[in-house]
């Protein structure tokens, strides 16, 4: 039996950051009260003209840069014309035959293009309308309508779901990296489609592509890919044929619908917009753009690997969590001493789960408390579980480790304390003691796990080790 | 010449429903009305760039500074069916 | 004294307010009265009462009426069409507002072919506009109902747009002037679009000296249209009586058969009284001008195809249909645009659909690049290019109507200027049999000044009576 290949393309339409829409002075607004973010413009009334927003421009020119696109000296905007009632003017003002970027590369996956365009209103469903006797009515919100937007288009690299997912992420952190979008799935400020097809594995042709529809979270994308995959082959299995359409996968019940039928073929008409004029980059856009990119999430977790020696996938979940790695980062830096990978473990490890997807930065640990506190364990003046309390007190109230320390008495058992507590293990552990000294080394277990009981975790389990020995001559 | 399917068609990609009469007068017209366009063939256009933009400017923006928005009921006022709160439309597919 | 004020010129109107020898207010009502009792079609909408005005701005408080292609405040902007029946804008258009900050008082809505597409003004869905020179003959088009408007008096003047001809065709026809400025020099904003890289607005007027003051307060660069410009010059009015060392170009490309023999009469005149006065004439060469109409016929409809696309019944104006979205659609676009206008979306969309782009909509962008180095050319060579503003003089209602073709040769001489964005303005020239013949003049771009200069020493020394009847 043939094995197949799936051949998958990802085109992500991302909301930006912008204060005002992308032709018109509107606020952009998410949740607001219905057709309160509107003007005669984004209405699309008789008259109006579109006038580009700078700051779209910017973040455009910023994204095109991160994915390492060459960015056209001279872009200019086309018009999509279709009918649908979110599209007010009867056409999308977009990119077409020459976006601000193309020919770009994040991580193993190429960028065919990154373009610009406007994004169209929201229709509500309204139920049975009390006017329209004969057919179910919606409501029109254009308070979204005219939001900017990037779309960004993948060439078809990626082999698998899996693979899809996790090039979302990455390209999701690095839009959110950079500062441009929320790139938040469920509220639509990040959408994803996907183009599939299928060919025999080894073959350099393309097989027919579907294009799977706005799948709101990672995992549906992944299944959803998944499940058009498998479509595919088992039409081609069954000696059918794949048929070019647009489809919506239901992540409830699995099952993928197609949402047009074939014969409404689309004619887009597209022709250049007469009321905008070619962005042009100057040095100057060009530059500003540059410098207001940070370090990007792939660098970012390449250096963390390799000049801090941290595994990678605790590097990658530093880097891919900016605010993590901001916040590792300003720990390493608020004390010399503390040995990175040990506080990546306990950022990634702790640290995470005490905030759950809380910004660290808003969080009453303070980076260099924390670095502090791993410095208290790695020098023993404190046990790992000792630490531990410590950061919940941190994570909960703020404040000094060592004054922490010192309230709760958490520093380690240590001197004549852990040598008379030693002492009462080996008496109430007559059994053990015995097996010890009879060379079972496992017995030691028992010991040690009373002291520590005693000291509530507060004493070095190497140390008891030690002491039990020595007060044994073994 | 521009055949009744054409016609049809083009009709159908702008949203204009045409009456049976309508069709027929489309057809002859627009037929007439492209063999004189078509007059342009005769001239030698390679080489020559179009023109979309006969002012020759480039990157005029807008700084991204919030202007009033319109207050919802001056936005519907002009809607032929509305709710309160929006713009009342047949639904898709419904 | 009402007949008296009506005889002013807006000029001299604005000049008698200013220097408090005539009431603002009332030289408003007269004009109103006589809009109110308009018997040629012209208003679709007239003032009921004179607005607040200060009487020492430049233009004084003298009435102005507005082409309803403009959007206004409140008051209804239909664009001649049915479809945007009860339509009252929520904003002005930069160019009203402009006029009205400079003291222009706006006493009423002029009628106008559908969306601006036609030549003849019976394209409005509101009825045809008569010409004030003979009520069988219409006003030309699209601004015709502002052309007879100014020149049967019922407004001192008036405020259109000119997308192939609409400004300069009505005035030829209804013998008054009509200024299309360079594509971008007045802002669109508000202004109904039919085709975006074609549409000027401009002023209507009796005399050249009217046009010049009213471009003066509409031009200027505007926030709100990335297309606009800002005038170079300051706009002056003219004063030149000579011609002396202006070159003319006459182009014998545009001078073909299709010209009228009355029409050709008088434009040879002009020729000799251009000479007389100074000016040197010489032929020029615009080889692919001819060509500007069968470019236009598909620039312009394939842009309106996108304009017109908003027109859906969503958010204003008419809907139709049985409830089910594609009848929303196909209905209300069915019932509420006209005849011409429906011919022109559909060649529009036709010219722009898949596999008929670049045949069609691509080679015409190439021949209005040709178009507009041919002037270019000619332009390193004269100053102006003097050529009749229509073939004809106003024609018979319904003479064209049943063919689009010979509807739209009249813009044979107007469309290639609209092509290239260069201003040209027209001028009564004379008259043949006893109906007006305009006379272009076309110059580089933003060379207003330098046309109205010349216009004004020609307007002197022809000394036209614009007064018809
Ligand atoms: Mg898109
Ligand atoms: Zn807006």
């Amino acid at each position: 039996m043939t094995d197949f290949e799936p051949v998958i393309g990802l085109e992500i339409h991302v909301q930006l950051k912008t204060r005002t829409k992308m032709f018109c002075g509107c606020e952009l607004s998410f949740g607001a009260p219905p057709n309160t973010h509107t003007c005669p413009v984004c209405l699309g009334h008789p008259g109006t003209l579109p006038v580009t927003n700078a700051e779209a421009v910017h973040f455009g020119l910023m994204i095109a840069m991160a994915l390492d696109c060459t960015v056209a000296p001279r872009s200019i905007f086309h018009r999509k014309n279709y009918f649908y009632p979110d599209l007010p003017k009867g056409y999308q003002i977009s990119q077409y035959d020459i976006p601000l970027g193309r020919e770009g590369r994040l991580g193993d996956v190429r960028i065919h293009r990154v373009h610009l365009e406007e994004d169209a209103a929201k229709l509500v469903h309204a139920g049975s309308s009390g006017r329209m006797h004969t057919a179910e009515a919606s409501v029109v919100d254009f308070n979204r309508g005219g939001t900017p937007l990037v779309e960004i288009v993948s060439e078809p690299d990626i082999r698998t779901a899996h693979q899809a997912g996790d090039w979302l992420r990455l390209l999701r952190a690095t839009l959110k990296r950079i500062g441009v979008s929320d790139v938040n799935m469920e509220e639509g400020s990040l959408r994803c489609d996907a183009n599939i097809s299928i060919r025999p594995a080894g073959d350099s042709n393309f097989g027919v592509k579907t294009e799977l529809k706005n799948m709101n979270s990672f995992r549906f994308i992944e299944r959803g890919i998944e499940a058009e995959v498998a479509r595919q082959e088992s039409i081609l299995r069954d000696g059918g044929q794949v048929v070019q359409e647009t489809l919506h996968f239901d992540p409830s019940t699995g099952a993928i619908t197609s949402l047009r039928s074939k014969e409404e073929a689309h004619d887009y008409r597209y022709f250049p917009e007469p009321d905008l004029v070619p962005i042009a980059p100057t040095e100057a856009m060009l530059e500003r753009a540059r410098e207001a990119l940070p370090e990007l999430p792939a660098a970012r977790a390449e250096r963390f690997e390799r000049d801090l020696g941290l595994t990678a996938g605790t590097a990658k979940l530093l880097a891919f969590r900016g605010e993590l790695g901001d916040f590792f980062e300003d720990a390493l830096g608020a004390d010399g001493q503390v040995e990175p990978a040990t506080l990546a473990n306990w950022v990634t490890v702790e640290l995470v789960p005490r905030l759950g997807d809380a910004d660290p930065q808003e969080s009453k640990v303070e980076p260099r408390a924390l670095a502090r506190l791993v410095e208290l364990v790695s020098a023993k003046t404190i046990s790992q579980s000792a630490g531990k309390t410590v950061l919940d007190v941190l994570a909960a109230e703020g404040g000094d480790p060592e004054r922490i320390v010192q309230e709760r008495s958490l520093a380690m058992a240590g001197g004549d304390e852990l040598e008379g507590i030693v002492e009462r293990a080996l008496e109430a552990n007559p059994k053990a003691v015995e097996e010890l000294k009879g060379g079972k080394a496992k017995a030691i277990g028992a010991i040690v796990g009373f002291a520590m009981r005693e000291t509530k975790g507060r004493a070095d389990g190497g140390e008891v080790n030690r002491i039990v020995r020595e007060k044994l001559g073994l | 010449m521009i055949d009744r399917e054409q016609v049809l068609h083009v009709a159908k990609l702008a949203r204009l429903r045409l009456s049976e009469e309508e069709v027929e007068r489309m057809s002859e017209e627009l037929s007439t009305i492209l063999e004189h366009v078509e007059r342009i063939n005769e001239l030698d256009l390679e080489g020559v760039e179009p023109t979309s933009h006969v002012i020759d400017v480039e990157n005029v923006l807008r700084p991204d500074e919030p202007r009033p928005c319109l207050p919802r009921e001056v936005a519907l006022a002009n809607a032929p069916d509305a709710t309160d709160e929006g713009f009342r439309v047949p639904s898709p597919g419904g | 004294m009402s007949e008296d004020v009506v005889a002013l010129s807006a000029a001299q109107a604005a000049e008698r307010v200013r220097a408090g020898e005539l009431s603002a207010r009332e030289l408003f009502e007269v004009y109103r009265d006589r809009s109110a009792s308009d018997e040629l079609g012209v208003y679709l909408w007239v003032a009921e009462e004179a607005p607040e005005v200060v009487s020492d701005a430049p233009l004084g408080g003298v009435p102005l009426a507005v082409k309803d292609l403009f959007c206004t405040k409140d008051v209804p902007s239909t664009s001649g069409s049915r479809i945007l029946a009860g339509y009252t804008p929520p904003y002005t258009a930069t160019a009203v507002e402009n006029l009205v900050r400079a003291g222009a008082a706006m006493v009423g809505k002029t009628n106008m072919d559908e969306f601006a597409m036609g030549s003849s003004n019976e394209n409005s869905a509101y009825g045809p506009v008569r010409n004030p020179w003979d009520t069988s003959r219409v006003p030309g088009g699209s601004s015709g109902g502002s052309a007879a408007a100014v020149a049967a008096g019922l407004a001192p003047w008036a405020i259109g747009t000119d997308t192939g001809g609409s400004i300069r065709q009505p005035a030829a026809l209804c013998g008054i002037v009509g200024l299309k400025p360079t594509y971008g020099s007045v802002s669109r904003y508000g202004m109904i679009a039919f085709a975006s890289s074609l549409d000027q607005c401009g002023p209507l007027t009796r005399d050249v000296t009217d046009a010049a003051l009213l471009y003066r307060h509409m031009v200027g660069r505007d926030d709100c249209d990335s297309t606009s410009l800002q005038h170079p010059e300051e706009i002056r009015l003219p004063s030149s009586e000579s011609l002396e060392g202006l070159r003319f170009g006459v182009p014998p490309a545009l001078l073909g058969e299709g010209i009228e023999p009355g029409v050709r009469e008088v434009f040879d005149a002009t020729v000799a009284r251009v000479e007389e006065l100074g000016g040197l004439v010489e032929e020029v060469d615009l080889p692919s001008a001819t060509h500007g109409l069968s470019a236009y016929y598909v620039i312009a409809p394939a842009e309106a195809s996108a304009n017109l696309a908003r027109y859906d019944g969503v958010r204003y104006g008419l809907r139709s249909g049985n409830g089910d979205l594609t009848s929303m659609y196909e209905e209300t676009r069915h019932d509420g645009f006209g005849a011409e206008v429906k011919r022109r979306i559909m060649i529009g969309t036709y010219a722009l659909s898949s596999g008929y782009y670049d045949a069609y909509y691509g080679r015409a962008q190439r021949v209005r690049t040709k178009i507009a180095e041919d002037f270019r050319e000619a332009f390193e060579r004269v100053d102006l290019i003097l050529t009749p503003t229509s073939p004809t003089v106003a024609f018979e209602l319904g003479a064209r109507t049943k063919d689009p073709l010979a509807m739209y040769m009249s813009d044979f001489l107007t469309v290639p200027m609209s092509l290239a964005g260069l201003p040209a303005i027209s001028i009564p020239g004379g008259l043949s049999d006893g109906l007006p013949v305009g006379i272009q003049l076309a110059g580089p771009a933003f060379s207003e000044n330098r046309i109205m200069e010349a216009a004004y020493a020609l307007e002197q020394s022809i000394g036209f009576e614009g007064v018809p009847r």
